[in-house]
């Protein structure tokens, strides 16, 4: 196994796939849909084999293939996975899978929709695996065309507007991005006589002098806060949402947001460590800012699609508040959260989705009392709520506490103020669940028809897999923490900064116990 | 098998409600009613014979050994933070698990009755089994995260279990209401948790127990504050009390076990658990007792003058947290968890009482509608009667012991302003629960509907909950009340009992303090409060069943006979503009709502529209407009432009793929 190219294959597939498309006669939308699964299965069941054969305790990059394409544009095809990276690659598999089968409602032009949802799979999981820069600009770039076209072409009354304002937002921090990588490269080349866009050999370059790195790093910043979003670059998350069809605010709030994160762990991190730690109280600060204002702002909306987009703002701001912390906890947490959004917001867009196929509004105020009709369809969604506010036992809860533990090491006043977001994160999700579901059934809810089999095959697993990942999250931290300690000890040993004494990791020193130890409840003894 | 092997199985407790709960998620509405309400109650039954098995083998270990701990699995690790799933089994934990499980035994047998043709009859049950089992983690934990999941736990069924019927809009926003506000206190308990691990490096009440008195003064305040924000919540302190009398919207059952007996003394359990926090530091003793003291009282004037059956009781269960807490605060652990178990008792067979008189009524909650019941409802009253007598402090019922045991220890613990608040408190309670008892059982029967009189039109999302300041409706029934069967009255009677020899559990005789010696360990380094002398002991017993007997006296005054003319309270309209404040419960609520949907309300509107739309969506906008005016007109970037540019993205990306994979071959 170990020969085969699978981060290669895993980009490819859905590329070949969405070629495979076009060869699809018009008319034959099913045909296309089976294509459309064939490819998804065959990523899905690849991103497994990624997770599986993922070891444990390397906080280096695994399955790292690397092939010159050009000496003299010092473009190379890297491609490799850590820690950060092999649960976003799984997880975008997953959802690409999910989202197909839930755009089985989309019948209109069914081949092209089909074709540009496999194209923007194959550039999301490029972005994820490239270790060189410009085959990472590349895909992030690439990602644009397709998304554009999902939203302009399948979305709801306002999608031109939110498809240009989509696009206008992301290409304009994408040009400081292009620009920032250019000129690290040729300051490279400068200092050590070798054009390479690779990040490792980037890495282990001293950098630049601290005055252009600041720059640097803000040049990546701009791009990496637009798409995160970081208030206050967010207002297009909201309209973006509310016209995308529901696949496509599936995708973006599950993965193509979590792009702008990643990227700054990737990339900010390892490049620029002595501007990433003096950037830190700001970006904590605008982490916190984003956390209270996108609830308080979510609260007040009256478009179900609406609240959700600006929660996520909000949990993305627990993402930036745990990068920033610079500890391995936050950054697990924030990495974990990472992980644990796409299957609490994905749910909850897919429900949302599903009402609107019922009422044919995203209004809140066209509900109510839908848990009186469809129990299993409203239980799917308080699971989903729930997750998402950060109870515990589900996956939202892991991340959250990790980030603001971090956070109250590093920088106590921001942790106590972000910790005040879990009480607004409750208030706008709990009043909208209200709002919609409770009370007596209004007009058309009355004749609500219950969870399909089909909606269930999209929702559950994403929720089974919120509960297994809340109740036994190791697997995954496990895998998260040697690259989280890695990025940490380098910046530590890069900027000679002090990390707060509580995040070593040290003897755990746990009283022994007066009993033997059994076995207890879930069984986990490896 | 030895007493360690018994104890090893305490694992078990939590599991078998959880493992009921997940039978009856997924199977609860093919079982049907009422199978899925045995099956919750057997599940919950079983854990109570572990607890007291798990009892018996403690009692068989020596004094200072009565502690074990039963290690699991690893669950959140990472960096320096790690915390496992473990249950620590001692005397404070097995005392509270008991209670859990006992009295959620009797409450889910009555529940089998009371549910009685409920829609989701297989859900409540799997919601009340969840409840059970998020309440024994809380309690078993042998450590803070772990304990915050049962925290959680038992605030997400609260939360489920107020909307029940989610068709009626109060119940759907009564439970958000408690959610939201417990929320308040878990961002407290959060806060607490940071400033544990950041100060001793790990969550583990091992820990704390070694580590907590090296902590500087400044720290373990702050640990303590920050805990008792999160009691306040849960366990509806004034300020955070807001949401226990709105809880009262989820059916009787759910009042008894989670807002009276069990979850909202969750807060008592913490600060009595976290003690090495509270204990060296006056001054985050001192808030506590104060705070709990407070809240005695003004909830006990909120209790005077209420017409809905329940919410005297919601009050009443407010106003004795207070007590709990007024003990905790001045280190009167032992009397605190005494007169948690003692209320625990009568407070569930009065919810359940009520319970029962309210399905006897057709679903009225208004007291004044009531009267006289005693003569219909003869078990139910005696249940009923017997634990209120008990709460009101009459001697030798258990109520009369604990609450003794509370002020005594309040008075000699140094701290005269709380007991004499206290003090006062006493006489509010003997005053609304002989109020509430006799307009109930006692008096004229008001619920009889003359001939003539059409029934009023049942409406399934109306609640019943009767607020102060409305009218009394129209008498409910045209015939007699009927009590109900074995399932619903055998509960309240054993209740009852509980109620009546309760007080045998802690005796202030030296040799029969048998709770105190038994939670000895648990409260290891807590100096004791002693009395001066017995003279002085007996003189606070005096002075306080002085002051309940006035009260009680008053209230039979007034009531005796019940209301004469339906609408006319007789306190009510003694106490005046006094009454109208006391029924709106000081007006808290109904400032706060106003705060909330008006400026707060307000601010975020502008924050949305004049920040984020008008502010930085413009800002956004004009830096856009100008980027196109300066390149090309906006139609033509839309239809032409934007296209060709993706397709010669893409065409330049499929080249440099092709060419890699080119490359890669020869390679």
């Amino acid at each position: 196994m170990s020969d085969f190219p699978v981060l290669s294959a895993l980009i490819a597939v859905p590329f070949l796939g969405a070629a495979a498309t076009l060869w699809v006669p018009e008319q034959r939308a099913e045909a296309a849909r089976a294509v459309g699964y064939l490819t998804t299965t065959l990523t899905l069941g690849l991103a497994g084999l990624l997770v599986w054969d993922f070891r444990a305790g390397v906080g280096g990059f695994q399955f790292v293939e690397e092939h010159r394409l050009s000496s003299t544009l010092g473009v190379s095809w890297i491609v490799g996975v850590d820690g950060y990276s092999v649960f976003l690659v799984a997880v975008t598999a997953l959802l690409f899978l999910l989202g197909l089968v839930a755009s089985e409602t989309v019948t209109d032009r069914a081949k092209a929709y089909t074709f540009w949802f496999l194209l923007l799979e194959g550039t999301i999981i490029g972005v994820f695996c490239s270790l060189d820069l410009i085959s990472f600009f590349v895909f992030w770039e690439l990602m644009l065309v397709p998304m554009w076209f999902l939203i302009a072409g399948w979305g709801s009354a306002a999608r031109r507007y939110a498809a240009m304002k989509f696009f206008l937002y992301t290409a304009t921090g994408s040009a400081f991005l292009l620009a920032a990588i250019l000129a690290l490269g040729f300051l490279h080349r400068a200092d050590v006589g070798e054009l390479t866009f690779d990040l490792r050999a980037l890495a282990a370059w001293d950098g630049p002098p601290p005055g252009t790195a600041r720059w640097l790093f803000a040049g990546f910043m701009v791009a990496f806060a637009v798409k995160a979003p970081i208030w206050p670059l967010h207002t297009w998350l909201p309209d973006v949402h509310t016209e995308a069809p529901t696949a496509g605010s599936v995708i973006l709030a599950g993965v193509i947001i979590k792009m702008g994160t990643y990227g700054i762990l990737r990339f900010c991190f390892d490049l620029f460590p002595g501007a990433a730690v003096d950037a830190a109280p700001i970006m904590l600060t605008l982490a916190v800012v984003g956390i209270l204002y996108g609830s308080v702002v979510a609260a007040m909306q009256r478009d179900a699609k609406r609240v959700i987009a600006y929660s996520s703002v909000a949990h993305m701001g627990f993402v930036v508040l745990g990068l920033f912390s610079l500890t391995v906890i936050g950054v697990g947490g924030a990495t974990f959260t990472m992980l644990s959004h796409p299957l609490t917001t994905g749910s909850l867009f897919l429900v949302i989705g599903m009402l609107y196929e019922r009422r044919h509004s995203r209004l809140i105020d066209d509900f109510g009392g839908v848990a009186t009709v469809a129990p299993l369809l409203t239980g799917a969604f308080l699971v989903a709520t729930f997750a998402g506010i950060g109870l515990p036992g589900l996956s939202g809860f892991v991340g959250e506490f990790l980030s603001l533990l971090g956070a109250f090491l590093a920088h106590r006043w921001w942790g106590v103020a972000a910790t005040a977001g879990v009480i607004l994160a409750a208030v706008s999700m709990l009043w909208m669940v209200r709002r919609m579901f409770g009370g007596p059934p209004r007009g058309p809810v009355a004749s609500f028809t219950d969870l399909s089999w089909r909606e269930a095959a999209t929702v559950v697993p994403l929720l089974a897999l919120s509960l297994f990942l809340g109740v036994h999250p190791r697997p995954v931290l496990q895998r998260i923490e040697p690259t989280a300690a890695r990025t940490i000890e380098r910046l530590t040993e890069r900027t000679g900064r002090r990390p707060p004494a509580a995040d070593r990791a040290r003897a755990h020193h746990r009283p022994a116990a007066a009993g033997r130890v059994p076995a207890v409840g879930h069984g986990d003894r490896r | 098998m030895n007493a360690r092997d018994v104890l090893d199985l305490a694992w078990l407790i939590p599991v078998l409600p959880l493992a009921g709960a997940a039978l009856l998620f997924c199977f609860g509405r093919r079982l049907g009613e009422p199978a899925a309400g045995w099956v919750a109650t057997g599940a919950l039954a079983g854990a109570f014979a572990l607890s007291v098995a798990c009892l018996v083998a403690l009692v068989g270990l020596e004094g200072p050994e009565r502690s074990h701990l039963v290690r699991g699995h690893d669950w959140i690790g990472i960096g320096g933070f790690r915390s496992g799933v473990g249950f620590l089994v001692d005397p404070l934990s097995i005392t509270w698990a008991l209670l859990v499980t006992g009295v959620g035994s009797l409450i889910h047998l009555y529940a089998v009755g009371y549910m009685h043709g409920d829609a989701r009859y297989g859900r409540f049950f799997a919601t009340f089994n969840l409840f059970a089992a998020a309440m024994l983690v809380l309690v078993l934990a042998d450590n803070f995260l772990l304990a915050f999941v049962g925290w959680e736990g038992v605030g997400l069924c609260s939360y489920l279990l107020i909307g029940h019927w989610s068709e009626r809009p109060r119940a759907a926003t009564a439970g958000v209401k408690a959610f939201v506000t417990n929320r308040v206190g878990d961002a407290g308990f959060l806060v607490a948790m940071f400033l544990i691990f950041g100060a001793l490096g790990s969550l583990d009440y091992a820990v704390m127990r070694e580590g907590a008195a090296q902590l500087p003064a400044e720290t373990a305040t702050a640990v303590a504050l920050a805990l008792f924000l999160a009691c306040m919540g849960k366990s509806a302190q004034i300020l955070l009390h807001l949401w226990l009398p709105d809880a009262m919207e989820g059916p009787t059952p759910v009042s008894a076990l989670i807002h009276a007996a069990t979850m909202v003394t969750a807060g008592v359990y913490l600060v009595c658990r976290a003690h090495p926090f509270f204990d060296r530091h006056a001054a985050a003793g001192d808030v506590v007792a104060l705070v709990g003291a407070l809240t005695a009282l003004l909830a006990g004037t909120a209790a005077l003058v209420q017409v809905d059956v329940k919410r005297v009781l919601a009050y009443s269960t407010i106003s004795q947290l207070g007590y709990m807490f007024l003990a905790a605060g001045v280190g009167a652990y032992a009397a605190a968890v005494f007169f948690v178990v003692v209320h625990a008792l009568y407070k569930a067979a009065l919810f359940l009482g009520a319970g029962t008189v309210i399905h006897a009524t057709g679903d009225t909650q208004d007291l004044r509608l009531m009267g006289g019941l005693r003569r219909y409802l003869p078990l139910t009253a005696a249940g009923f009667v017997a634990s209120w007598l008990a709460l009101v402090g009459v001697p030798p019922l258990s109520g009369f012991w604990a609450k003794d045991e509370v002020l005594a220890k309040a008075l000699f613990a140094g701290e005269p302003l709380v007991f004499g608040i206290g003090l006062a408190a006493v006489f509010t309670t003997g005053l609304y629960l002989t109020r509430e008892a006799l307009l109930v059982f006692f008096g004229n029967e008001r619920f009889r509907r003359p001939a003539g009189v059409p029934a009023p039109a049942h409406d399934p999302t109306v609640s019943p909950t009767v607020d102060y300041g409305t009218p009394p409706g129209p008498p409910p029934l045209d015939g007699d009340p009927h009590e109900p069967g074995p399932v619903m009255t055998l509960p309240v009677l054993v209740l009852g009992v509980g109620a009546v020899v309760g007080g045998l559990l802690n005796l202030p005789f030296r040799r029969l303090e048998v709770l105190t010696h038994w939670l000895e360990p648990a409260f290891e380094g807590v100096e004791e409060i002693t009395a001066p002398s017995f003279a002085a002991a007996a003189a606070v017993s005096v002075v306080s069943v002085t002051v309940a007997a006035l009260a009680l006296a008053l209230a039979w005054r007034l009531y005796r006979r019940g209301l004469p003319e339906v609408s006319v309270d007789p306190l009510d309209v003694r106490l005046g503009p006094l009454g109208r404040c006391f029924g709106h419960a000081w007006y808290y609520d109904e400032a706060v709502t106003a705060f909330v949907g008006g400026p707060a309300r307000r601010a975020a509107e502008r924050l949305d529209r004049a920040v984020d739309a008008g502010g930085i969506d413009r800002a956004v906008g004009a830096v856009a407009a100008g980027v196109v005016r300066a390149g090309a007109a906006m139609r033509a970037l839309q239809s032409g432009f934007l296209r060709r540019y993706a397709l010669g993205v893409l065409a330049g990306t499929v080249a440099l793929l092709g060419y890699a994979i080119l490359r890669a071959g020869a390679g």
